[in-house]
């Protein structure tokens, strides 16, 4: 084991490496940038041994992830913001045709006008495309979760492709230390990919052609029960890296002091980090306040949220906006504890457009709560109005 | 090398969805004659997407792909990067699309590709319009045709695709016309043997989108290359190289038949004859084809 004292983005070019996919195809966008520069650095080294495809855009880039994983190969990307966009079609087409691609996200405005800070609005855009969405806290976080991601991705109960957002610049260009295991670990981690199924000239089949509804629709169930099987899965596979390495992030939610609290504070990405600082800080002075850190968006916690809903009111912090409705994380939210809880639920909009959300802005929006000045869903700091 | 000296390797199985006279149909299965069963495939949306039948059955005898519209090219960098890295390298790559998919929408990707200098074969069967979503223009659709979105007849004329191919610098690129099977399979046989990107053009008269009678797919290929509509060549080295019918009307040792011999048959042009004959366009037609002719004397002579 060593110490790597690194930003995001190289801790995840490293952790990609570490996983030995055959092929990376990539192409660059700001602050995903240093990503790729990463694993081309890497290819310099000789540290990198697959094929390093540096296509004209993302939508090349997830098709060609598309091609060499379905000819049989582990396949590693990563994108962010319009990158992540123009990808749209092709997210779909992966996950359909159950292709266990995994892919760096980090999380960044979109625009107009142009804006390169964070906001998760990119990757939650892209709920529905039937990858699995995981949004880590830290660069330790984003070098397990991708390792992790391939384990999970390429398990025959799973076979669906893997997003792991992390925020602009917070994470993906600040530096931190992260334990980096021996490659030989990561091996016995993470074996040899074996497709179920591939391209392949001695038996010849054809993928993807046209399908009648009634075998379509199995298609789509089967992610659904896919998707339910990665549920399973995540802890499993978060059991098994803490038993090897002493490292855990949560499963599915990351639960910090929740014991005995009438509050649940419920956060993704960053702001989980942050909110930690105000947690101990409102236990300090009398609060009792919990937190959950959302992990995976998709598959989302339903079971998870609703044993809080059960304990405590909820207090979601949403750096996202589904516009015409309001904040992601808090209509799911609503949506698991729908007839089954009673508890309260608050929703914050906060950092929208890169904003900065520090421990005492999150100290101050659970203050506001407890303090019943809270209205359902409010936008946090908003200037001038 | 006449049609009987063909391989007898048959990759497209019955069970096939296509149209009767397809012309795409035709192509492909000259083409994987070529090619043999050391073969995969990359199919954008396409009529061959249909043509090769519905799930869990399929009528082509080598391992497919299907992806979306724009993405063959790159796709297909995705496969031959993987087979490459399994020790597969000897595996032929086939990235097989349509006009649309090349033309318009693919064009980008498959500009890359070549770029990168992906070793596989993209081929185009070009039958000038989008005819999987029924017959809508396409940057391949010449002036004045009909399709349901030109329905006065096309404004424009098509774009040049062979020479926004030959500015990439390719090994190999070729033109060919489902009417000479014999000229296809060379070709093809020729792209499998030579590494890096190879683009072949196929000429796919398309029965019902130019409107003609399904016996007569052979015989609107023969004359599109007789007169001039269309061009058989070779491009290697950063040379090209006329061959067949094209080689003798760019030598002038024959005359170009004139176009309105080809388009009068095609229903598609039916409005430039009915009810009165359209002089002046097919005059601009005539006209833009010996300018294109003048081009490539200048250019290949």
């Amino acid at each position: 084991m060593t110490i790597m004292i690194d930003t995001g983005n190289y801790i995840a070019a490293k952790a990609a490496v570490m996983a030995k996919p055959d092929v990376v195809a990539a192409y660059p966008i700001t602050p995903q940038t240093t990503l790729v520069e990463g694993i081309a650095n890497y290819v310099k080294s000789g540290e990198f041994k697959g094929e390093y495809i540096c296509v004209e855009s993302e939508h090349s880039a997830m098709s060609a992830c598309i091609g060499a994983s379905a000819a049989g190969v582990r396949t590693f990307t990563g994108t962010s913001s319009h990158g992540l966009l123009l990808m749209h079609e092709m997210l779909h087409w992966a996950a359909l045709a159950r292709l266990p691609i995994v892919m760096c996200n980090i999380n960044r405005v979109i625009g107009p006008g142009w804006n390169i800070w964070t906001d998760e609005n990119d990757s939650i855009s892209q709920r529905d495309t039937g990858w699995i969405q995981f949004y880590c806290s830290s660069n330790q976080e984003i070098f397990d979760t991708v390792i992790q991601s391939f384990r999970l991705a390429e398990n025959e109960k799973v076979l669906l492709p893997v997003m792991i957002n992390y925020n602009a610049f917070i994470l993906s260009h600040t530096s931190m230390p992260a334990e980096i295991p021996e490659q030989k670990e990561i091996d016995g981690f993470l074996q040899k990919y074996k497709p179920k199924w591939k391209l392949d000239v001695k038996n010849p089949i054809t993928f993807g052609n046209i399908i009648l509804p009634a075998d379509y629709e199995k298609i789509r169930k089967d992610m659904q029960n896919s998707s339910e099987n990665a549920k399973k899965l995540i802890p499993e596979i978060a059991k098994e890296w803490k038993k090897k390495f002493g490292r855990y992030h949560g499963d599915l939610i990351e639960k910090y002091k929740c014991e005995n609290a009438d509050y649940i504070l419920l956060a993704m990405g960053a702001i989980g980090a942050e909110s930690k600082v105000a947690i101990d800080n409102l236990q300090k002075n009398g609060f009792k306040i919990g937190l959950a850190r959302v992990r995976t968006f998709r598959p989302f916690p339903r079971e998870e949220i609703l044993k809080l809903g059960k304990q405590a009111d909820l207090i979601v912090i949403d750096r996202n906006i589904s516009v015409g409705l309001g904040g992601a994380l808090f209509s799911e939210v609503k949506a698991s504890l729908y007839g089954k809880s009673d508890a309260k639920v608050y929703d914050f909009i906060a950092g929208i457009g890169g904003k900065d959300v520090t421990y005492n802005d999150v100290e101050t929006m659970c203050k506001k709560v407890v303090e019943g000045k809270a209205k359902d869903c409010e936008w946090y700091g908003l200037e001038g109005v | 090398m006449a049609i009987k000296d063909l391989p007898e390797l048959e990759c497209i199985i019955p069970g096939s969805a296509a149209c009767p006279g397809c012309p795409a149909t035709l192509g492909l299965r000259i083409t994987l004659k070529a090619l043999g069963k050391n073969t995969i495939m990359v199919v954008p949306a396409c009529c061959t997407s249909v043509i090769e039948s519905l799930y869990p059955h399929t009528s082509f005898d080598v391992p497919v792909m299907n992806i979306a519209f724009e993405a063959a090219a790159a796709g297909a960098s995705g496969v031959e990067a993987a087979l490459r890295k399994q020790g597969k390298g000897d595996t032929t790559v086939l990235a097989w699309a349509g006009d649309g998919g090349t033309y318009d929408i693919g064009i980008q990707a498959l500009s890359g590709a070549l770029e990168r200098q992906t070793n596989f074969i993209y081929i185009c069967y070009n039958n000038q319009i989008y005819s999987n979503t029924g017959i809508q223009r396409s940057g391949a659709t010449p002036y004045a045709a009909w399709t349901t979105t030109t329905v006065g007849g096309k404004t424009e004329f098509r774009k040049e695709m062979g020479e926004i191919i030959q500015a990439h610098h390719i090994p190999y690129a070729a033109q060919a016309c489902v009417a000479y099977p014999e000229d296809l399979y060379k070709k093809v046989k020729k792209a499998k043997s030579i590494k890096g990107p190879k683009y072949i053009e196929i000429m796919a008269p398309c029965p019902p989108g130019w409107r003609f009678g399904m016996e007569k797919t052979v015989e609107m290929g023969t004359m599109a290359v007789e007169t001039g509509a269309w061009t058989l060549y070779e491009y290697e080295n950063d040379e090209v190289t006329f061959n067949g019918k094209s080689k003798l009307i760019l030598e002038k040792k024959i005359e170009r038949k004139p176009i309105e011999d080809w388009i009068k048959y095609q229903g598609r042009f039916s409005h430039l004859f009915k009810p009165k004959k359209d002089v002046k366009r097919i005059k601009e037609i005539e006209k833009h084809t010996d300018q294109i002719w003048e081009r490539y004397r200048k250019c290949y002579l």
